[in-house]
């Protein structure tokens, strides 16, 4: 009996430590926020600031539906535990954030709690949004207070059990978060300074090029190596290798425009990255452009997470592909893509993008190509290629073997020699 | 299918190759070409999105299997209309909203004017139809007179006496598919597309049961298109509807 009541009380004493840990951990680094709200009165050089960075955020890109109210919340962003919508962040009062003071908003981007204090879903990209300064927070507060209110109610988050539950999030928290703030290098120059805060901060660049663990954490210790985008199907490639989408030998003026842009003389932007360049870095100053090009193009090379495992050395004999796959494959090429390509897939810059020797074609992933394959495309629209050429979906015309086929053929003609693109991979949704 | 898969390719390369063709010959001593870009490719709108060719054709295709709409003679004010309600949530269709989602104002007025402008003879409509002379006849009745009894205006009170369409918001109804005729009267109805408001396609399709919908839509398909199947540039009578695509001049205008 006595035994019985001493395991008791120390199971008792540890899920209290346990528990006090893990609140201690969740509030780590966090002042109150000051109550009443200290008066903040905003300049319209602070709005305007504001409305910047919110560019520069792409806040819009998940908080606006399409054709919706600006800032209204969004449609759900898909995770691999359920779907979580992004909130309405306009100042009504009972949807929006009307009530929130500036020390509400910095709670939120700096620590990732709401102004009733529920912990918040990092869909919401506060591990990257701690690194925001308080001005810049401020600026963005004062902005959003600017913009009309709209009575949009937000939607629920779908959520799977356990994913659903505020505990859930806070063992999360606990493992995997930690408040910080921008520390400049001193041994790096200012512009490569302000790259690497807004790459890593506003830009949230690491949610879609970063690897995430099984917890759905980005990790950060393995920095832009690339990840597949969760619930999207398309791979956000390594920016820290040169054999995907790594500057590291490109003309800094390229980088710029492919962000400025959405295309440039080394490459064009489609998917999800088109999204970023039409909501976000079209908007921003050519210093800040080259900021982050600066900062991108001197990240430190590391092989792409996905072809880590692949020997480095290059393989002795060429990839093996069906003769019959890739005889169907030709077929439809000259069919369908040939006209604007290249009968050689040399393209035709500026309009067509090559696929001979493209690495965008060869990664070894092939989950973009079957995108793109499908679902066509133009390039956003910008100052800098305001008329862009478009390219068919051909989804409704070539079923999923066609697809295997004619990107196995791409993959493996003209000097190509990437991995066979198997049925499998294209019925995948 | 694979019919269909040729006639496609077989738009798709006929529009490439006579947009990427010399320009017709121009009256004056100066050269006639088209502005190329460095890599040889034409600058022009028509080759910038032949990528809309490859599922619409060049004339529009026509058949009991065809589905894509005719955008070619389309009132500039329609097509551009469409173009920003998939960008702006108001259509829905993940083709088109993939292609069109990144695309300025500018530009979808732009492309909007070219295929306005296309002047393409129209193919031949298919003069039979696997629907009942009840079933036509009630969508002939809908087409031309409508359904006072619940409020259902004719087709041609807003479409245009020939159904061609109207300047420069309201498409022709003639030279459509029967599926895709059917499938734009049923979003109506579901409410799963929209016009700018007052959206009165909404006020009418809502009105509309799928009986109704099979027999306009059976009887439009097979209408012989008439040979000059221009938008006409105004109505007889005020539209009996406000409708938003339209400016407002057009429904103040007496008769």
């Amino acid at each position: 009996m006595r035994r019985l009541m001493v395991v008791l009380l120390a199971s008792l004493a540890l899920t209290g430590l346990a528990g006090g840990a893990l609140v201690a951990l969740n509030l780590r680094g966090e002042e109150p926020v000051a109550m009443p709200a200290v008066a903040f009165e905003a300049t319209p050089a602070q709005v305007e600031r504001g409305r910047y960075l919110a560019l520069a955020g792409n806040c819009a890109g998940c908080h606006t539906q399409r054709g919706g109210a600006p800032y209204a919340g969004g449609p759900g962003i898909e995770t691999p535990f359920g779907t979580v919508h992004a909130s309405n962040l306009t100042p009504d009062t009972r949807h929006g954030i009307g009530d929130w003071s500036a020390g509400h908003f910095w709670r939120a981007m700096h620590h990732g709690r709401s102004k009733d204090g529920r912990l918040l879903y990092p869909a919401f990209p506060y591990p990257s949004f701690t690194r925001v300064t308080r001005e810049d927070s401020d600026a963005l507060y004062a902005y959003l207070r600017s913009v009309p209110p709209a009575a949009v109610p937000n939607a629920p988050h779908r959520l799977r059990f356990p994913y659903d539950t505020q505990l859930a999030l806070a063992v999360w928290r606990a493992l995997s978060f930690e408040p910080a703030s921008f520390v400049a290098d001193p041994a790096r120059t200012a512009e490569w300074n302000r790259g690497a805060y807004l790459v890593d901060g506003l830009g949230h660049c690491i949610a879609c090029h970063g690897t995430r663990n099984s917890l759905g954490a980005t990790e950060t210790s393995r920095g832009l190596a690339g990840g597949l985008i969760p619930g999207e199907n398309w791979y956000a490639p390594s920016l820290a290798s040169t054999r995907e989408a790594g500057v590291a030998d490109w003309e800094l003026r390229d980088i710029v425009q492919l962000l400025g842009s959405g295309t440039s003389p080394r490459g064009s932007v489609m998917g999800p990255m088109a999204d970023v360049v039409h909501g976000s870095t079209q908007h921003l100053g050519t210093a800040d452009l080259t900021a982050m090009a600066t900062y991108l193009r001197e990240l430190p090379a590391a092989a792409a997470v996905e072809v880590a495992a692949a020997p480095a050395t290059p393989r002795a004999a060429p990839e093996r592909r069906d003769a019959g796959t890739m005889e169907r494959g030709a077929r439809i090429y000259d069919q369908r893509c040939a006209y604007c390509h290249g009968d050689a897939g040399q393209g035709a810059p500026g309009a067509y993008p090559p696929l001979a020797g493209n690495r965008a074609v060869l990664m070894t992933t092939p989950v973009n190509l079957i995108q793109i394959v499908r679902q066509g495309g133009f390039l956003p629209a910008t100052a800098g290629n305001p008329r862009p050429y478009g390219m068919p979906p051909f989804g409704q015309v070539l079923d999923d073997g066609d697809i295997a086929a004619v990107l196995t053929y791409v993959r493996g003609a003209w000097g190509n020699d990437a991995p066979a693109v198997s049925l499998q991979a294209t019925m995948r949704r | 299918m694979g019919g269909r898969r040729r006639h496609l390719v077989a738009g798709v390369l006929g529009c490439l190759l006579a947009t990427a063709g010399p320009a017709p010959a121009a009256p004056v001593a100066a050269p006639a070409t088209i502005p190329a870009t460095s890599h040889g490719v034409p600058d022009t709108i028509g080759q910038r999105v032949a990528a809309c060719i490859a599922c619409h054709g060049r004339e529009g295709a026509i058949g009991n299997g065809a589905f894509y709409p005719r955008l070619a003679g389309k009132p500039a004010g329609y097509l551009y209309n469409q173009l920003a309600s998939f960008r702006d949530g108001r259509r829905f269709n993940s083709d088109m909203t993939h292609l069109v989602r990144h695309l300025s104002d500018d530009y979808l007025r732009e492309i909007a004017a070219y295929f306005a402008g296309l002047d393409l003879p129209y193919p031949d409509t298919p003069s039979t139809s696997d629907a009942t002379p009840a079933t036509l006849a009630r969508g002939r009745e809908l087409a031309l007179e409508g359904d006072a009894t619940r409020g259902v205006p004719a087709c041609v009170q807003c479409h245009g006496a020939a159904l061609t369409g109207v300047q420069p918001g309201i498409p022709a109804l003639v030279g459509l598919p029967r599926l895709y005729l059917s499938s734009q009267l049923g979003a109506w109805l579901t409410d799963s597309r929209h016009a700018l408001p007052p959206d009165c396609m909404r006020e009418v399709g809502r009105r509309l049961t799928t009986a109704d919908i099979n027999a306009v839509a059976s009887w439009l398909a097979i209408q012989p298109v008439p040979a000059t199947a221009k938008a006409v540039a105004a109505l007889p009578r005020p539209l009996p509807l406000p409708c938003g695509s339209m400016p407002r001049a057009a429904d103040a205008r007496t008769p």
